[in-house]
């Protein structure tokens, strides 16, 4: 627990050695004038600027596309604590995969009580319509962005299971591209595992599950909201990098139960949609009637197994933050395994002993709601004011089950380069796992989000936050080093 | 091009049984049968255009029992707990909330603090159709205090939920004794009670169900349960027409037709 306590740079480490990962870095850093780094900081901003990466933000007043900061130094891991979180996040989406067939299907456990019934069935995100049907091979989340942090050396611990739409890959292989060109000496010195293929593994998923009709040369769409989307650059850089098509609902329907879309050479099967698009907009004949987004007698179609959604509709009733807590014991029910990867501890306000201690302890706890995201209704207790902590005070009593709570967790820093000079700042890190019938994936890095305020733990693109370059790089290759040093 | 969702058709249950019952399109399409979320029978169909018009007549003979409101031997495909999911149309503001805890308080046991909810929406509410339309929501009609079957149903759900018991949507049919012909079909509430199992409430006539009602689905809402749901595509006005006729045999016939 102590550690949790004490920040832990990534670059530092506990004990102010350079940590092996980062010395190739560090003193490449030391060797550095500052004027170089202040010029490629400028370069960056001028290639994102090129580039048009830019993202909205809800309820901002000015313009509504931003270009998200980016730092120019790399996060590093070494393969080793990769292979770790690696093996932790399959086994994470495993367990979501299994958990979903489950409440969809049978219901075992909730018939072992290992989690609430009405937790399951009362969640805004449980979809009545999907439960007793299969979907194809079973998987549900076929695209996962788990949010991991660590606070040591030791371990990760996941903070959250994205299992609907997730987004942010498309910054990955922006952010990786962008350093290639910035730092080419810097990629000489590393061996850095390369993440340029996620498109084709991505494609390959999508294609694993696609329905038997399709006889392995599926037709695949991209199913966006549209261009007022928040998301909606990456919807399309996507489309692009996997050259399929960028659709929207009404370039999509339905007759007969089978999907077609318009093209100028006449409507063509659709077999495989990778939407980007919520549950409730799908198919305003099944969700919502007032979705001008989705597609009329989409659910029909899926229904008769005649088009593969990814994710699958419903995933949501599995990554939600009261759900979240019972992942160690829903890892354990299915796969037989401890998790690898550990849960924050959290507390269920729902639960009459754990709301009174949250009441009593809101100055250093976090609380988030169960059904939020994007770090929008979210209380940071330490930095939160007296109105702050009496307005959450309120919420709690007034409705305890839609809230949780975790300890303020000493998110591990990783260095940044300010105009200043280079200075620690907290991390977070969203790898994106693929499940697909021919197996889990998870392209060796993720999208580093980083607070780019001293001393802030929020990292989310809302809410400010950047993003850095994450490399893996091989450790044969760090012990050599060390070794050469010695 | 349009689609289009049909939930029209009766199944059995411990208080009715589907004698006869048929769905015409008049137009050449491929109607489908299965089986909603929540054991509803769905038919749905999909009609190339351009279009001027859809009519669907739907006709049949059910044979009715009064079970105290009791609706038992109904197809079940979830837990009670299902029905305690808030929707947008039935979720409770603050002045229903109240209303729902004050009435209940006067009762002691589920089934009495349902009866005595029913009374009250009965008594307090006026039947207006021109106050409200498909998309009102509980709590507008309880600011209102004005509405159709809809509109009570979906507040007496609100309330149910409320004081803890899972509560659903029901469409239907009513016979009336004063007229055959009816401009709309009929909607109610079921609320589930340990031991009694579901049990019906119609706050429209303030009563449980009897043989004058025919069940046709059920929901957690009017969307769920909706007789006819559609979209179409291209086209500029579009309008519905439904008519109904409910009759005791030997006369026994229902229409609803769709013109666009």
């Amino acid at each position: 627990m102590d550690s949790r306590l004490t920040q832990f740079d990534e670059l530092a480490g506990a004990d102010g050695r350079i940590r092996a990962p980062y010395r190739k870095l560090s003193r490449w850093l030391a060797e550095t004038p500052p004027e170089l780094l202040a010029s490629r900081r400028e370069q960056a901003e001028l290639l994102f600027r090129r580039i048009g990466i830019t993202f909205a933000v809800y309820g901002a007043q000015e313009a509504t596309e931003r270009l998200i900061p980016f730092d120019i130094l790399p996060r590093i891991l070494a393969r080793s604590e990769w292979a770790t979180l690696e093996k932790g996040l399959i086994q994470r989406v495993a367990a979501l995969n299994a958990f979903l067939a489950d409440i969809y299907g049978a219901g075992e456990i909730l018939k072992a009580g290992v989690v609430p019934a009405d937790l399951v069935y009362r969640n805004p995100a449980y979809c009545p319509e999907m439960a007793g049907r299969r979907v194809p091979y079973d998987i549900f989340v076929h695209i996962a962005g788990v949010d991991i942090v660590r606070t040591d050396d030791q371990g990760f611990f996941v903070l959250e299971d994205n299992a609907r739409t997730p987004s942010g890959v498309s910054y990955m292989l922006e952010n990786r591209e962008v350093m290639m060109r910035l730092f080419p000496e810097l990629f000489a010195l590393h061996r850095v595992a390369p993440i340029e293929n996620y498109p084709d593994e991505l494609l390959a998923t999508l294609r694993s599950v696609a329905p038997p009709h399709a006889n392995g040369d599926p037709t695949i769409v991209l199913m966006t909201p549209g261009q007022y989307n928040s998301a909606f650059y990456e919807h399309s850089f996507l489309a692009d990098k996997l050259g399929v098509e960028l659709v929207e609902g009404r370039d999509l329907f339905v007759r007969d139960d089978v999907v077609y879309m318009r093209t100028t050479e006449g409507p063509r099967r659709v077999d495989v949609i990778y939407r980007r698009i919520d549950d409730d907009f799908l198919d305003p004949l099944c969700f919502r009637p007032d979705s001008a987004l989705g597609v009329a007698g989409l659910m029909g179609a899926y229904h008769a197994g005649n088009v593969t959604l990814a994710n699958a509709v419903g995933a949501g009733a599995a990554d939600d933050k009261a759900m979240y807590t019972y992942m160690p014991d829903i890892i354990k029910f299915y796969l037989g395994e401890a998790p690898l990867l550990q849960n924050v501890p959290t507390f269920r306000c729902r639960e009459d002993e754990a709301l009174a201690y949250v009441l009593d302890h809101l100055e250093e706890l976090v609380v988030k709601e169960v059904n939020g995201s994007g770090g929008y209704g979210m209380l940071v207790g330490p930095h939160a004011s007296k109105a702050q902590i009496e307005e959450f005070q309120a919420k709690l009593k007034a409705h305890p089950q839609n809230f949780i709570a975790q300890p303020t967790l000493a998110l591990s820093t990783c260095p940044i380069a300010l105009a200043s000079g280079v200075a620690p700042r907290h991390v977070d890190l969203r790898p994106f796992v693929l499940q697909g019938a021919n197996g889990a994936r998870v392209v060796p890095g993720g999208l580093t989000r980083v607070a780019m305020t001293e001393k802030s733990l929020v990292v989310n693109s809302s809410q400010g936050g950047g993003t850095k370059d994450t490399w893996v790089i091989d450790d044969a290759w760090v012990d050599e080093e060390a070794m050469g040093q010695a | 091009m349009a689609v289009q969702h049909l939930r029209l058709t009766p199944r059995n249950y411990d208080g009715q049984h589907v004698v006869d019952w048929r769905i015409d399109v008049d137009r050449d399409c491929r109607l489908v049968q299965s089986e909603d979320a929540f054991g509803n029978m769905l038919h749905r169909f999909s009609v190339d255009g351009p279009l001027e018009s859809i009519s669907t007549v739907v006709e049949g003979e059910v044979t009715t029992f009064d079970t105290a409101g009791v609706a038992s031997g109904a197809v079940e495909r979830f837990p009670p707990i299902v029905y305690m999911r808030e929707t947008p149309l039935t979720s409770p503001s603050a002045g229903i909330s109240e209303f729902a805890r004050k009435t209940a308080s006067k009762e002691s046991g589920t089934l009495g603090k349902l009866h005595a909810l029913l009374g009250a929406l009965h008594e307090s509410f006026t039947f207006d159709a021109d106050a409200t339309h498909a998309a009102t929501t509980a709590a507008e009609c309880f600011e209102h205090r004005m509405g159709v079957c809809q509109d009570f149903a979906h507040l007496f759900i609100a309330c149910a939920r409320e004081i803890g018991a899972p509560a659903r949507y029901v469409s239907g049919y009513f016979l009336r004794t004063d007229a055959e012909d009816q401009v709309a079909g009929h909607a109610w509430a079921e609320a589930y009670v340990e031991d009694l199992g579901w049990v019906g409430f119609d706050p429209a006539h303030g009563v449980s169900p009897h043989e004058n009602h025919v069940r046709v689905a059920v929901a957690l809402d009017y969307l769920g349960a909706a007789p006819i749901r559609g979209a179409r595509s291209g086209g500029a006005e579009e309008t519905m027409d439904v008519k109904v006729r409910v009759a005791q045999m030997p006369v026994f016939s229902q229409s609803q037709s769709q013109s666009q």
